[in-house]
């Protein structure tokens, strides 16, 4: 919203291509929105595919056969695609009841939904904080929150000073000691139990390198996950936009390595909703052959501040049993990756087709990054190229007909 | 709004998704796995992880997360 | 003299089928490759075994005689791959007399070839358009998953003391060895397995040959029951293949594989290594695909893959050795057959580098051939 209604402002004709069908994405969700009355808005809109700055949308219900297909030439692209919950495997995290932090907080959100009764929320992050006060809100009992790192080193790091950030953090906390939510550091949902639901969990204290000390369990019938984030790269990757630590490279205007597309937000690295909107007013107004006066350095350091005392350690690996899903689409097991490995399954293609992980419906969105670190422990030599993990030139599924249908060109306004 | 869901009329508010809907008749889970027969319902909510599939109007492969429901519909689950 | 030490240059399917060809021979084998293991052309193809699609002559003789071997080879290496003999079913939407023609010259040729009409197509592709006029059966037709098979090839090299090296580039070939990114790998004998990056890597090993890129792009459906029982063609298949044109070519490939997808191909094009995704020819191959099989209208398409085939201005594979440069063979130019024709290339690759008595003429597929020298 914040590079539309930029773009607008300095001139341009500004469409919005939008998934959802109301403004404001996932983190405004059921707070009404508006944008400049001269971007035009497409709502319930995908971008399937990219050919070059040629964007090619689908327009109607999620996944219906019956959607418009449209095609717009731009002289100019900005990618805000967002992120979604990264989950690390672990036993029965594929159990009826086992959400992501983000599944609860939509629910909660737009749904008026507790996803469950008696909560536990699980990962690294302080996205836990507000989740865990969402699901409070719509009824849940949330038993407490865990949080894999120590979680406070942040809060001296020097290049924290962010005053409203840490104001809206310190009042997730407050809220959290006002609503009797304990947060338990240091500690992590290593297992989910249950036949076809979730009905209790086993809680790890973990070392420093998330290694498991000791556990309790404890009965549930909801757990929320989440351990950080992992941006949705498909469409960037299909432009050609060079990645940089697992984002899109962008220059201090937002510019991506390919002329005329710029990328904004969590794709750029995970910062937050500020910082989204920031970058999304700077990429833009440059798309738009501007410039704007935001600054985005205390920002970008303090959201670099946050993510460094919310890593995600390698001792997750060890939460896994043989039989434990890694890729859920295909059920690919633990064992089976590890049967890939000892071929010698280096490359993002070859693991993908002797394991079969990342061949499903998600195409590797919820898995990849989590096999190819599994894989890249057991190989002496991994190849494990980032633009391979999100290589998805058909980004979001279309149906036979529809593809057989889809308009090629941009068709004459009437 | 009307809609049915395996065969069965329900009252639905606007705005609702199939998740939605579903998960407020206490059905957490509604489909299963190719391979392992496993159940399966939401997971992450914001239709990226494909795990909560089902049929709207004959139509296989829908994401009940993502699909807002509108009057008529008939959704099946597996 | 005793046998050489082999280098193999590139890890897909004809590498891997070359040495183990060779290591089953006795000799001490290493594979290089500047990436991983099979994850170049043998990654993005739809593991095609097929006699269908070739016309009587040398190319038919290598598939006969590789549809021969495949299994025979899957029981050496001992790992499921997939393998699933379900024949081809070629049908044709317009006059059916080509069609038919085409199978009686096959059939000469020892191709098993047998014209069956609209009902008996309609009884084993129930799903088939109604519009088919004649069909085609190719009971010997098969597929597999390559990258399955190359692994397993591979993993029969290692187990017989052979030397596996992802990540190591081949920068040249003399006296010594195969000098590479990683020290001069000693041998006496190279083995250009490259595919189509086969003529770039021929002039770094000092005998250039004429191999170029033409892509072709594959669409995956979401899983689904199963509804397609045969690799199934339209008749337009096989002028595809025969052809050097550099625009735009598709036939319809439908098939399921084993995993529950079902793959629609094939598109050719020249368009060197470009890997951008053209709308333009997955709509064709939509097109096509729903005009087939029309129940596939409201299935989902959840991923397209394309790759690089390996062709000689002939159309024909390149096997032998260089007679420019001394040890150095070649093994390419497979187009979109490697996989069918993988075990008789090893094999033929081989024996003529072992002084073995050939199982196929080695003639037609020599390296000095007209166009092939570049």
């Amino acid at each position: 919203m914040a590079a539309a209604n930029a773009a607008a402002r300095a001139g341009a004709e500004v469409v919005l291509v939008d998934g959802e069908p109301t403004l404001g994405g996932q983190y405004y969700r059921g707070t009404p929105q508006r944008v400049d009355p001269a971007v035009e808005h497409l709502a319930e809109s995908a971008v399937w595919a990219m050919e070059g700055l040629r964007l090619h949308i689908r327009t109607g219900a999620a996944d219906s056969p019956h959607r418009t297909g449209t095609v717009v030439d731009a002289d100019a692209v900005v990618l805000a695609t967002g992120a979604h919950d990264r989950v690390v495997p672990f036993p029965g995290w594929d159990l009826p009841g086992v959400y992501t932090a983000g599944a609860a907080q939509t629910l909660a959100k737009s749904q008026g939904i507790a996803v469950g009764a008696r909560v536990v929320v699980s990962g690294t992050g302080p996205f836990l904080l507000p989740v865990a006060e969402s699901l409070v809100k719509v009824g849940a009992r949330v038993l407490g929150v865990c949080e894999a790192n120590s979680g406070t080193g942040w809060l001296r790091h020097p290049r924290a000073a962010n005053p409203g950030k840490m104001a809206e953090l310190a009042h997730y906390a407050g809220m959290l000691l006002k609503l009797r939510v304990p947060l338990w550091r240091k500690t992590a949902v290593v297992a989910a139990h249950g036949t076809d639901r979730v009905t209790a969990v086993t809680i790890a204290r973990l070392n420093p390198d998330w290694t498991i000390r000791a556990t309790r369990r404890i009965e549930v019938d909801a757990v929320c996950v989440g351990h950080g984030f992992t941006p949705r790269l498909e469409l960037a990757v299909a432009a050609g936009c060079a990645l940089k630590d697992g984002f899109v490279a962008v220059d201090e205007r937002g510019a991506t390595s390919v002329p005329g597309v710029y990328a904004a937000g969590e794709i750029t690295g995970i910062g937050g909703a500020d910082l989204a909107a920031a970058e999304g007013e700077v990429a833009g107004a440059a798309a738009a052959g501007s410039e704007s006066t935001k600054s985005l350095t205390g920002a970008r350091r303090f959201a670099a501040a946050l993510a460094d005392a919310h890593p995600i350690k390698p001792g997750w690996q060890t939460w896994l049993t043989p039989e434990t899903l890694v890729c859920r689409c295909e059920e690919v097991t633990y064992q089976a990756l590890c049967a890939a490995t000892d071929l010698d399954a280096a490359g993002v293609r070859t693991l993908k087709l002797t394991s079969r992980v990342g061949l499903g419906l998600c195409q590797g969105r919820m898995c990849g990054r989590n096999a190819t670190e599994l894989a890249a422990t057991r190989l002496d030599q991994a190849f494990f190229d980032e633009a391979a993990l999100h290589r998805r030139p058909i980004a979001t599924p279309i149906r036979l007909s529809e593809l057989a249908e889809t308009p090629l060109e941009p068709q004459e306004d009437p | 709004m009307k809609v049915t869901i395996d065969g069965v009329e329900h009252t639905v508010e606007p705005g609702q998704t199939v998740a939605g809907a579903l998960l407020r008749l206490g059905r957490i889970s509604w489909r299963t796995t190719r391979n392992a027969d496993r159940p399966r319902g939401v997971f992450c909510g914001i239709g990226v992880c494909f795990d909560c599939l089902v049929e709207v109007n004959g139509v296989p492969d829908v994401r009940a997360c993502q699909r807002l429901l509108v009057d008529g519909d008939a959704v099946g689950t597996s | 003299m005793g046998l050489p030490d082999v280098v193999v240059v590139g890890a897909g399917v004809i590498g891997a089928a070359c040495a183990e060809a060779l290591s089953a021979a006795g000799l001490r084998v290493t594979v290089l490759d500047r990436g991983p293991l099979a994850a170049g052309t043998s990654a993005a193809g739809e593991g095609n075994v097929l006699v269908s699609d070739k016309e009587p002559g040398p190319e038919l003789d290598l598939a006969l005689a590789s549809l021969a071997r495949w299994p025979e080879l899957l029981d050496r290496v001992g790992h499921d791959v997939e393998w699933d003999p379900k024949g081809g079913l070629v049908v044709a939407t317009g006059d059916p007399s080509l069609l038919a023609g085409f199978a009686a010259h096959q059939r000469a040729a020892g191709v098993d070839a047998r014209l069956i009409g609209p009902a008996e197509a309609f009884e084993r592709e129930p799903q088939l358009t109604r519009r088919v006029t004649t069909a085609v059966h190719y009971p010997q037709d098969a597929q597999l998953q390559p990258v399955l098979a190359t692994t397993a090839l591979l993993d029969a090299v290692r187990k017989r003391g052979g030397v596996l090296r992802p990540g190591v580039t081949a920068l040249g070939f003399g006296p010594d060895g195969v000098r590479t990114s990683d020290g001069v790998v000693p041998c006496g004998a190279v083995v250009n397995a490259c595919g189509p990056w086969s003529g770039a890597v021929s002039r770094a090993l000092g005998a250039p040959i004429d191999i170029q890129p033409r892509r072709g792009m594959v669409l995956v459906t979401a899983p689904m029951p199963h509804t397609v029982r045969h690799k199934v063609y339209d008749a337009d298949y096989v002028g595809a293949v025969a052809s050097g044109d550099a625009d735009l070519q598709t036939s319809t490939v439908v098939e399921s594989t084993a995993a529950g997808t079902v793959l629609i191909g094939s598109s050719r094009e020249r368009v060197g290594f470009d890997e951008s995704i053209r709308v333009r020819v997955l709509r064709e191959l939509a097109r096509k695909a729903v005009a087939l099989f029309p129940g596939l209208a409201d299935v989902p398409v959840m991923r397209a893959y394309g790759g690089f085939r390996p062709y000689a201005p002939d159309h024909l594979p390149v096997i032998g050795a260089d007679p420019r440069v001394p040890g150095l063979w070649h093994a390419t130019g497979h187009e979109g057959a490697g996989i069918g024709l993988a075990p008789a290339t090893g094999a033929l690759l081989a024996e003529l580098l072992t002084g073995a008595r050939p199982h196929v003429d080695p003639q037609p597929f020599r390296v000095d051939r007209p166009g092939v020298l570049a």
